[in-house]
């Protein structure tokens, strides 16, 4: 067709290009429309309409939306991006933990600005390369809504000026008419805080500090000046132990320092290619500890007769030595002379230790490891150590002062005596006649609710401070984020009371340590980067300090205390006994309200929630007590004059005629998610000699009730069934002899026909299931992530539960969920009994024998090479890496629970219900209110109700260690990537990392020898739980080993 | 040489006509109900509402509100699922199978049976749906769908998904089996219509039905290709369903015999659910001379039969477990039987195994009453052995550290009497608007001579 050149035009004025046409030829109406001219229209020529519809599709956006409250949610940019905060990158700030006299050294990750988890300093030598599960779970307290919010009087609110006027007023009148002041606290680490209170003291003279330890250790200190001439706690080198016997020391869970202690301990108890030696533990102790569940030899003993063992045992060794005897009534102890035995042949290796705050018993606990040359060498005498400083003695007088009306001012200082010191009531009753009730705490507890002014303490995280728990051992604590809440750091408030010129706490931290510590080196010698380098490391030690290790004769009065001893134990008291003890979880109690601690189940009972009396089997059968699946009776326990009803727990390992029962419960004003927990134990600790003891010897008596009641526990089936194919263990002879046959293999029959075409690899019809499989496997051309877990290694501390709770934004449920056996937690630590059994029958073998031994297993996902939930999820929710982790895909996941049921481990966690945000679960304070989500790892997802999820092998990890690498321009490093499991193990018996990498630990520990597209592990003690199905777990367990002869 | 067989005892006894037929089945669509059909309404349409609160909660609040735990991920869901999966048997069996085998007596009941069976398996699909933990997105996830999440497909590796296929494919097939059989008699509803409401309705569902013999030579070849089709399906849905276990590894799951266990089981349970509702439709609609103590007797057969392969498929999984060597299969199986859900066990073995057997008595198998009472049993028996199948499996497998009870909540039994309430809300209403005997294939079998039906006129 041809092409149309023609133009047409709309009128004259366009083929004119008249300029009247022009201007107007871009609207749509060429000339004002007729209506009103008004404030829609902008300008002349503005499109009215258009903004008419705009203004009123406006308005009414607006007032819709201002009928409805909008959730507001701040989300401030930054004016200017602080340096250091970028977002999606963590910071790290090395700081210390301290609660009381508990510490750990760690480091504080934060994620724009916010403490998100506690990871162990690793340079630190006080507290090992772990963590513990109260260091983990402090992160969560900071965001306890139940703290203090801002200083109060007499209960209501007031402004720190006035508060300090108020205060300072009062001080000055009871300094000027000599009234006495006290400053009550628990075990202060803090070297400044300490001279804080010396600036105290000058100020208002009739001062005084009185420390206490709710677990106290001054018998200790007193038979060491008796001993020694020296009032200190020493160093006990675990390490250098070849035998160690402990008189109920739970030294792997809540004596002393227990971190550091367990790390040592472990270190002589690793087994490998090369080391095929290790110490061994003697435990005698009432109730079943974490120690005597890791020793070698556990007795079961009476705290009435605890003295007379300890005295026999000297005279077995003062026998050998040929040292005179001491007479004592004669007693029958199992493993004793075997104890006499070995601790004879480790002479100056060896170490005795009791957790008896007799000083009598320290005595002579003292007198045996000085016939062994101990002291010296495994008792490091002239490196005290200051994690228990509380004087019994002071404390005791400070009760009977205020009693007596003699003490004008009390100052708590982050203590909580009428919870948990033994004369709480005493101390109640008292403190009406003080004029002046100060508490810088932490929140309105048991104690704070008597007082007059409230003066809340900053939370550790917000803290500058420092800490000396060891002679010539420092660290400081900084603050990780600034503090939430309207408090004040108790020791600016100190200081300001004090008139002290500037109550700038970090600048006196600062100038005591440029006047005592930084003076003690001389490799630095500018102060600002001295202190630099010391806050970045976190820790610092003083070179060069005394080690040498020199022999201190022990000059005790031996029979003086073995007359006390004869005095206050017998060696066949008739009566119930009761033994009061701590758990690793809940400790004193302190952090009652940290739902993270209160749902980690305690490594022995695996109960979590509640406390409960210990009972054992032979009791349990007097009182008709069963225990069934958490079913179980409440009974009645009387103490003196005291009564309390309380659920009574059947615990294999418990002395005969004894009953135990744990402190740090029993709580009411700390806050809702402890409160009414349990009972109160603290003022059942009665006195022997003169110091409080956790034991009570006589007026115990325990009667059944009819009630029945559920305990919370996450395991309620304690043997293992003798199945080695869960737990594989042998005696330390057995493997030294014959590592390659001490362990269970199991093998399956292959047909005839596979027979032919497998050739060799098979051995009387039968093969390692290993070496065949219907799955064609999967290709690992770079990385190939594994897990090794040293159950040599694994004393049950459960640090890793809690850091895996904090890494991984895991729920708690509450006690009612764990009940309905709904826990969440991705690692759990299996607890099994076990024992020499003639059992036959499956009932028979349920049944723990009355002291078993026990083994304790982590548990988390074993990331299967052959995935039984990865074949059975309709959806392919749950599939494989190509680095072999089983990934959960939770936005794909409909919860079928397929997978959960097809996991033969039982380490799938399904969300039952909606666990954030919601009412029902307020508990999880981490996930049900703003504050407490401020704690959630920003990497890690919060699952919604309905979908499956389980241990990620903590992938967010793994993704951040490669993409570092990756910026880097090289390959990740072993030690680079590690699970947040591993890395708060205090023993270092979880090791993660890539097996394809022949020079990472995992590899050596496993004895891998890489053959191109496999590996083989040819380490003796490794094995996987469930072999013979052959789902080929990347988590490899390394077999218990014990050090015990074999059929003893 | 003539041969010359036996006559059979006729299958529909009272002499009835064909005419007799039509009027006595018609005569229930057309009339109204009898006031124990609003009874058994009233109580059936309460079980449908309290179960309706139960299944509203546990959709809103999740989960949890069962008596499931970390250990058990299945219990009362699944084992209500295969229960009525394997009720659902019963009618496609009876038309499909009896069909192809020419087993006449199948005619009086298979349009019951059949309507149970689609019942059955609306209720038992009512479980996959309510046991998801995200069902919002679980009910279209498990379809191969195209979608815009990439390269995302359903994992056909898993026996959920096959569950998916199968259970679609057997009620599709069913609910079209069913529907071809009743156009003709829907035909003769419309043509006896009094109102212009029924006879729309009736005319709408016969699909223009004329009775011609090009209709009936098509109707003829749509049922034999369908009872081709549906035959296959009879054994393979619950050939796959025993697969979500036996393709597992947890010890007691983990089994090869499962397949034909599960369908003799499903046959058994659902010649039982027939048998219960029929013995009552029978009475109330006074249907004695089409469902004769014959077709009871033959049914009872049936039972023994199959529950005797189920009693055996027991025995040999025991056998099996001790033969195996497998320590962990040895224990499920132990625990089975002597651990804490001994009960249930016993209840499986009493009901499913002992009771059965005294069919082998003809006093008992022809009793109407001991029949009601058995079939009743059977059932009860056959929820408890895919309970002790799933729950006993689970609750204590390989690691004792992880061993628990699964103690059932109210929402568990609610969710169970919610399907009660449909399949019986259904059911009567089936019973009320849908002639419940197939009258088009009755009256080829009905006896009659010149002279009988001279007599009638």
């Amino acid at each position: 067709m041809k092409e149309n050149k023609k133009q047409y035009w709309k009128g004259v004025e366009q083929l004119t290009n008249d300029p009247e046409f022009v201007k107007y030829a871009g609207k749509e109406f060429s000339q004002d429309l007729p209506y009103k001219k008004g404030v829609l229209q902008e300008e002349e020529g503005g499109s009215s309409r258009r903004d008419f519809l705009k203004l009123m599709g406006f308005s009414v956006a607006a007032a819709s939306l201002a009928a409805c409250e909008a959730p507001v949610r701040k989300a401030i940019p930054y004016l200017n991006k602080p340096e250091v905060i970028d977002p999606g990158v963590p910071n790290y700030y090395a700081s210390t933990y301290t609660n009381g006299g508990n510490y750990c050294s760690i480091v504080v990750k934060t994620r724009e600005g916010r403490p998100i988890k506690i990871e162990p300093n690793k340079l630190s030598d006080v507290s090992g390369s772990g963590t513990s599960a109260q260091a983990e779970a402090s992160v969560l307290s900071l965001y306890d809504k139940a703290r203090l919010q801002a200083p109060t009087a007499n209960g209501t609110a007031i402004e720190w000026k006035e508060l300090d006027s108020q205060i300072i007023g009062k001080l000055e009148g009871i300094a000027a008419s000599g009234g006495q002041i006290r400053i009550v606290s628990k075990t202060i680490l803090s070297p400044s805080t300490k001279a804080v209170i010396d600036q105290f003291i000058e100020k208002y003279p009739t001062t005084e500090l009185v420390m206490y330890d709710a677990i106290s250790a001054y018998g200790i200190v007193k038979a060491n000046e008796e001993s020694f001439g020296k009032a200190v706690i020493p160093t006990y080198n675990f390490d250098k132990a070849k035998t160690v016997v402990s008189f109920g020391a739970d030294f792997l869970g809540t004596w002393i320092n227990p971190n550091r202690f367990s790390s040592d301990f472990v270190k002589n108890r690793k087994l490998n290619y090369g080391k095929k030696e290790m110490s061994r533990l003697y435990q005698f102790e009432t109730n079943l500890s974490l120690t005597g569940a890791n020793a070698d030899y556990r007795t079961p003993i009476k705290p009435s007769s605890e003295g007379i063992v300890v005295t026999t045992l000297y005279n077995l060794l003062a026998a050998r030595s040929g040292q005179p005897t001491i007479g004592v009534s004669k007693i029958e102890v199992a493993h004793l002379e075997a104890a006499a035995n070995d601790l004879w042949s480790n002479k100056g290796q060896s170490l005795v230790v009791s957790g008896s705050n007799d000083p009598n018993v320290q005595i002579m606990v003292n007198a045996i490891n000085g016939l062994l040359q101990n002291i010296g060498s495994t008792i490091d005498l002239k490196t005290p150590v200051y994690f228990r400083q509380g004087n019994d003695d002071k404390m005791k007088q400070f009760v009977n002062d205020l009693g007596a009306g003699k003490i004008q001012g009390v100052i708590f200082l982050n203590s909580n005596p009428i919870y948990d010191h033994y004369l709480g009531k005493t101390i109640e009753a008292g403190l009406s006649k003080a004029k002046l009730k100060v508490g810088l705490c932490e929140r309105a507890d048991e104690t704070a609710s008597d007082l007059d002014y409230l003066a809340p303490d900053h939370h550790y995280l917000e803290s500058w401070n420092d800490a000396q728990p060891v002679e010539g051992k420092y660290s400081l604590c900084q603050p990780a984020i600034s503090p939430l809440f309207n408090t004040r750091q108790a020791q600016e408030s100190l200081l300001t009371w004090a008139g002290y010129g500037n109550n700038d706490y970090f600048e006196f931290v600062k100038a005591y340590w440029q006047t005592y510590i930084f003076t003690t080196q001389n490799k630095l010698q500018d102060f600002q980067t001295f202190f630099d380098q010391c806050l970045y490391d976190g820790v610092y030690s003083v070179a060069g300090r005394a080690v040498t290790l020199e022999l201190i004769v022990f000059g005790g009065n031996i029979s003086a205390a073995v007359g006390n001893i004869s005095r206050t134990y017998t060696a066949n008291n008739e009566g119930l006994e009761l033994a009061l003890y701590e758990t690793i979880v809940i400790g004193d109690g302190s952090q009652a309200n940290n739902p993270w601690l209160q749902e980690t189940p305690d490594p022995i009972t695996k109960a979590c929630w509640d406390n409960y009396l210990t009972i054992s089997q032979a009791m349990a059968k007097d009182l008709g007590v069963e225990m069934e699946e958490g079913n179980t009776y409440q009974v009645q326990l009387k103490v003196g004059e005291q009564t309390l009803v309380l659920p009574a727990i059947i615990q294999p390992g418990q002395a005969r005629g004894t009953v135990g029962l744990a402190v740090g419960y029993g709580r009411t004003k700390v806050g809702k998610v402890a409160d009414n927990l349990g009972v109160n134990a603290f003022p059942l600790i009665s006195e022997i000699s003169g110091t409080p003891t956790m034991n009570v010897l006589s007026n115990v008596s325990v009667s059944a009730t009819n009630e029945s009641v559920k305990v919370a526990q996450t395991q309620t089936h304690h043997t293992f069934m003798n199945r080695e194919f869960v737990v594989q263990e042998t005696t330390l002879d057995t493997y030294k002899n014959h590592p390659e046959h001490a362990f269970h293999r199991p093998k399956i029959a292959v047909s005839n026909a596979l027979e032919r075409k497998l050739g060799d690899e098979v051995i009387d019809g039968k093969i390692e299931p290993r070496k065949i499989s219907l799955w064609k496997g999967h290709d690992y051309n770079n990385h190939h992530w594994n897990m090794s877990i040293d159950m040599n290694s694994c004393i049950g501390c459960s640090a890793c539960s809690v850091a895996c709770q904090a890494e991984n934004n895991v729920p708690v449920v509450g006690k009612k969920e764990v009940l309905n056996r709904r826990e969440m937690t991705w690692i759990r630590i299996d607890r099994y009994y076990s024992s020499e059994t003639t059992a036959t029958t499956n009932a028979e073998l349920e049944i723990a024998a009355e002291n078993p031994e026990v083994t304790f297993q982590p548990m988390m996902c074993q990331h299967c090479n052959n995935a039984p939930c990865e074949t059975v999820c309709p959806v392919a929710a749950t599939s494989h890496s190509t680095e072999g982790l089983n990934q959960m895909v939770y936005n794909r996941c409909i919860g079928t629970r397929y997978c959960a049921n097809n996991c033969p481990y039982k380490v799938r966690r399904f969300n039952w219900f909606k666990y954030h945000d919601n009412e029902q679960f307020d508990n999880n304070l981490a996930m049900n209110n703003d504050l407490g989500k401020m704690v959630l790892n920003p990497d890690v997802t919060v699952r919604s109700r309905g979908v499956m999820e389980k241990c990620t092998f903590c992938v967010q990890r793994i993704q951040y260690g490669k993409l570092e690498a990756k910026k880097k321009g090289r390959r990740v490093v072993d030690g680079e990537v590690t699970t947040a499991c591993a890395s708060a193990c205090p023993t270092d018996a979880i090791v993660f990392g890539d097996i394809r990498d022949p020079k990472s630990e995992i590899s050596k520990l496993l004895q891998i020898k890489d053959k191109g597209d496999s590996q083989e592990i040819h380490e003796h003690r490794a094995y996987n739980v469930l072999e013979e199905l052959n789902v080929k777990p990347n988590v490899w367990y390394l077999a218990k080993v014990r050090n015990k002869e074999e059929n003893a | 040489m003539e041969v010359v067989s036996s006559v059979r005892t006729p299958l529909i006894t009272g002499g009835k006509t064909v005419g007799d037929v039509t009027q006595d089945i018609c005569v229930r669509v057309e009339a109204k109900p009898p006031k124990s059909w609003f009874l058994a309404m009233a109580i059936s349409l309460t079980f449908l509402f309290v179960g309706l609160y139960a299944v509203f909660t546990t959709a809103w609040e999740g989960i949890g509100v069962w008596g499931l735990n970390k250990t058990v991920g299945w219990a009362w869901d699944i084992t209500n699922f295969v229960w009525w999966v394997g009720i659902g048997h019963a009618g496609t069996l009876i038309s499909a199978i009896l069909l192809l085998f020419r087993q006449k007596w199948r005619m009086s009941i298979n349009r019951a049976a059949e309507a149970m069976t689609i019942f059955a398996v609306i209720c038992a699909l009512f479980f996959p749906f309510i046991h998801m933990g995200r069902l919002w997105l679980g009910f279209y996830w498990v379809m191969p769908l195209p979608n815009t999440f990439g390269s995302l497909w359903v994992n056909f590796n898993s026996p959920l998904l096959w569950d998916v296929f199968a259970i679609s494919t057997y009620f599709t097939v069913s609910l079209v089996f069913w529907y071809i059989g009743l156009i003709p008699d829907f035909a003769t509803i419309r043509d006896r219509a009094k109102n212009k409401v029924s006879a729309v309705i009736y005319g709408a569902l016969s699909f223009g039905w004329v009775g011609s013999a090009k209709d009936w030579s098509r109707y003829e070849s749509v049922s034999l290709i369908l009872a081709g089709l549906a035959t296959p399906l009879v054994l393979s849905v619950h050939t796959i369903v025993s697969f979500d276990f036996a393709t597992s590894i947890i010890p007691g799951w983990h089994t090869t015999i499962f397949p034909p266990y599960f369908v003799s089981g499903a046959v058994f349970s659902g010649f039982a659910m027939v048998l219960t509702l029929l013995l009552i439709t029978r009475k109330v609609y006074k249907l004695e001379d089409y469902i004769s103590v014959q077709h009871i007797e033959f049914m009872n057969i049936i039972i023994i039969v199959t529950g005797s392969i189920v009693g055996i498929a027991y025995l040999t999984e025991l056998f099996i477990a001790w033969y195996s060597g497998v320590p962990a299969e040895q224990y499920a199986f132990l625990n089975r039987a002597t651990g804490p859900y001994w009960w249930a066990y016993a209840t499986m073995m009493t009901c499913n195994v002992v009771t059965p057997q005294l069919f082998w008595f003809k006093k008992i198998r022809t009793s109407l009453w001991a029949t009601f009472f058995l079939s009743i049993i059977v059932n009860i028996g056959m929820w408890f052995e895919r309970f002790v199948i799933i729950v006993t499996s689970l609750h204590r497998d390989f690691l004792p550290s992880s061993w628990a009870m699964f103690y059932p909540t109210f929402y568990d039994v609610g969710d169970y009497l919610f399907t009660f309430g449909i399949f019986f809300t259904f059911f009567f209403l089936f019973a009320k608007f849908f002639p419940v005997i197939n009258m088009a294939e009755v009256k080829s079998i009905i006896k009659s001579t010149s002279t009988s039906d001279k007599a009638l006129k």
